[in-house]
């Protein structure tokens, strides 16, 4: 992350600027992208009327120009945007909450929704809210219980139980 | 009078028990639902869409309708109690409504916004009853061009009357298109933009989208700000509730006002947050006491919360009668009569008689039925914010997984929805807006095969767009709106405009 020492701010971090250029840039990919991929799928006219890449081709070549619409903004606009985008703080409270919801969905495919969801929420009680074990357990077990209630018994919409199946003795 | 033959039998229908039920299960979750941060009305409505497969399409609409309204309801409350809007759309809600709850006045605060709610959403209710059958009678005739027209006009009236940048408006909207593309071609049976990988064959379904956008996007901002609810108390007792039922006939002009900008805002898909800024900016301007705006009037409470209920409501007239929402909450209601086997647009009041009327009908019973419950519960509903947020935030992580996964049963729709979610808060922080790639990704199938279909029917020449005084009227309104950023950039050098004085608080949505 560069330091943004020139405006004195406390403050360090991306500049919102280099951010939105760099959005503007991966939009840029996307579309063209997805403007070759459908020119090489047919983006004219076929014998049986406009060919399959004939309308993505078109939204290509929009995402294209708007986002080199916005990169040019971003980049030599007339009032740059040097706001930090997310300062350090900032980021580690979003990864606090982004990289255990990556780790959950992991488990989701190992031990199923309900096992995961329960230690999700139980270990985010404690190590975020301070919340001693106790609590956490319970209020872990009780909304999953009612999950459980509501979706396989209720509405009767099974969801993902893992490769593991924990669950399997409740014949669900 | 047809339509109130049609309003009868639509009450006649929904007048049963289990709906009554399911209507009070609606407005209690879609309150909750607009309390919390997180969820709102949109990825609330597709969370739960999965759950009512099995219902009758008749009480799945009027308990997801209801989920909405209550959603609508619910932003109020964190608007005057926190200083928190709970939507986008309640954000003009806190300029009067948190200095009246610091002056102690927040019972008569959330009454107000409450009431004003109701009658916004009523009037715009009367007018979808009248003119919903009309419109529809109407789009009987069209065909494929006017069709994609009235697409273009949804699509551009999101550039000409969106706040931001028009050209991240733009790529917001084509990249929905984009998303839309991806899987089979209905029309060809080709596979397109799908790079080989089995998991892009089925599409990307915009409910997916919508949870991790909205959802996933929105926890991991308020977990960036940092949040921590600190809020004043409010009982409303009878006594509160009459004082000031007996004040608010006075403001029946603005009222009525916000009301007529909020039904215009919502047909077009202006949405409801840019009509509560609008109509509170009329207010200040129109009211005798528009000077003391901001400090706690009552009428600054009134305008903005009629006028983003009106909006809300009014938004259901085009997806019902054409088959196009106004609003991303519209959209997932559209995307759910897909899923029950519904075809959208004009045929609907014609073939789903009992459903379309029900859902009417629904709709002044569950606003009344909202008002009541809000009016009661909103202690048990401010006492849910004072939960610490690090048990409602792994807990809204989950009902976003688990509603993730329920829409298709695959666990890839799971992770990508954790994708749309960087997406989701990237795109919010870089003022991004997000409605029109919803709208985008649900209407983008749709607008292509009425685009080919009348390029079809024209060998190819885009001149049918102006091939009849119908279509090219649309059109040319389409492009006027498109082209309406350079055009009022014109306009300002020509005269300088007066500054909007809220600019800077109106949200990007």
């Amino acid at each position: 992350m560069d330091q943004n020492s020139e405006s004195g701010d406390v403050r360090t971090g991306v500049a919102t600027y280099v951010v939105d250029a760099a959005v503007a840039a991966i939009l840029l990919a996307i579309g063209l992208t997805v403007t070759i991929t459908s020119w090489k799928l047919g983006a004219g006219w076929t014998s049986d009327g406009p060919g399959s890449g004939y309308f993505p081709f078109g939204i290509g070549v929009l995402i294209c120009i708007s986002s080199i619409g916005t990169l040019v903004q971003a980049l030599f606009g007339k009032e740059k945007n040097t706001e930090v985008f997310v300062d350090g703080e900032q980021f580690g409270r979003v990864l606090k909450v982004f990289v255990p919801s990556v780790i959950y969905v992991g488990a989701i495919e190992v031990v199923g929704v309900y096992v995961a969801s329960a230690v999700f929420i139980a270990v985010f009680m404690m190590w975020l809210g301070k919340f001693s074990p106790v609590k956490s357990i319970i209020a872990a077990l009780a909304v999953n219980v009612v999950f459980f209630l509501m979706f396989e018994v209720w509405f009767q919409v099974p969801l993902y139980k893992g490769i593991l199946d924990p669950l399997a003795f409740l014949g669900y | 009078m047809d339509e109130i033959n049609s309003l009868f039998h639509g009450f006649a229908v929904i007048l049963t028990p289990m709906n009554f039920l399911l209507m009070i299960i609606g407005i209690t979750l879609g309150v909750l639902i607009g309390v919390l941060p997180g969820l709102g009305g949109a990825n609330g409505v597709a969370i739960l869409l999965p759950l009512t497969f099995s219902m009758s399409p008749t009480s799945a609409i009027i308990m997801l309708s209801c989920l909405y309204w209550g959603a609508l309801f619910g932003g109020a409350i964190t608007s005057v109690l926190f200083n928190i809007p709970g939507e986008p759309w309640s954000v003009a809600t806190t300029f009067d409504g948190y200095p009246m709850a610091q002056k102690g006045q927040a019972g008569a605060a959330l009454t107000a916004a409450f009431t004003s709610s109701f009658v916004g959403a009523f009037i715009a209710v009367v007018m979808i009853t009248f003119m919903a059958p009309l419109v529809a009678k109407f789009a009987l005739r069209f065909g494929a061009p006017e069709f994609f027209a009235v697409y273009l006009l949804t699509f551009c009236s999101f550039v000409g009357m969106g706040k931001g940048a028009p050209m991240k408006i733009l790529a917001s909207m084509a990249l929905g298109f984009a998303l839309a593309c991806v899987g089979m071609d209905t029309v060809t049976g080709q596979l397109r933009l799908t790079f080989g990988i089995e998991e892009f064959m089925r599409g990307f379904d915009f409910l997916i989208a919508v949870i991790g956008l909205f959802g996933i996007g929105e926890i991991l901002l308020s977990m960036e700000e940092g949040l921590a609810f600190s809020g004043k108390s409010a009982k409303i007792d009878p006594k509160v509730v009459l004082q000031t039922w007996k004040l608010l006939p006075k403001f029946w002009v603005t009222s009525l006002r916000s009301a007529l900008v909020g039904i215009w805002m919502g047909i077009t898909p202006g949405g409801a947050t840019p009509a509560s800024f609008m109509s509170y900016g009329l207010a200040k301007k129109m009211s005798k006491n528009g000077a003391k705006f901001g400090t706690g009037e009552i009428e600054g409470v009134v305008a903005p919360e009629t006028a983003a209920h009106a909006a809300g409501t009014a938004a259901l007239l085009p997806m019902l009668a054409l088959g196009i929402p106004g609003s991303p909450t519209a959209a997932v209601l559209l995307g759910g009569l897909l899923i029950w086997g519904l075809q959208p647009g004009p045929l609907l009041f014609t073939e789903q008689h009992d459903f379309v009327w029900g859902l009417i009908a629904s709709m002044y019973l569950g606003n009344l039925v909202g008002l009541l419950v809000v009016l009661t519960t909103v202690p048990l509903f401010a006492s849910i914010l004072r939960i610490p947020f690090s048990i409602i935030a792994p807990v809204i992580i989950v009902i976003c997984g688990i509603g993730a996964y329920t829409v298709g049963n695959v666990m890839f729709d799971v992770w990508l929805m954790l994708v749309f979610g960087i997406v989701g808060y990237a795109f919010k922080k870089l003022d991004y807006p997000l409605a029109p790639m919803v709208l985008a990704l649900v209407l983008g199938r749709n607008a292509e095969d009425a685009f080919r279909q009348a390029m079809l029917s024209s060998q190819g020449d885009v001149s049918i767009m102006f091939s009849n005084g119908l279509v090219g009227t649309i059109t040319t309104l389409a492009l006027l709106l498109l082209l309406w950023p350079l055009i009022s950039k014109i306009i300002a050098k020509v005269r300088p405009p007066k500054t909007d004085e809220f600019a800077a608080e109106r949200p990007v949505d």
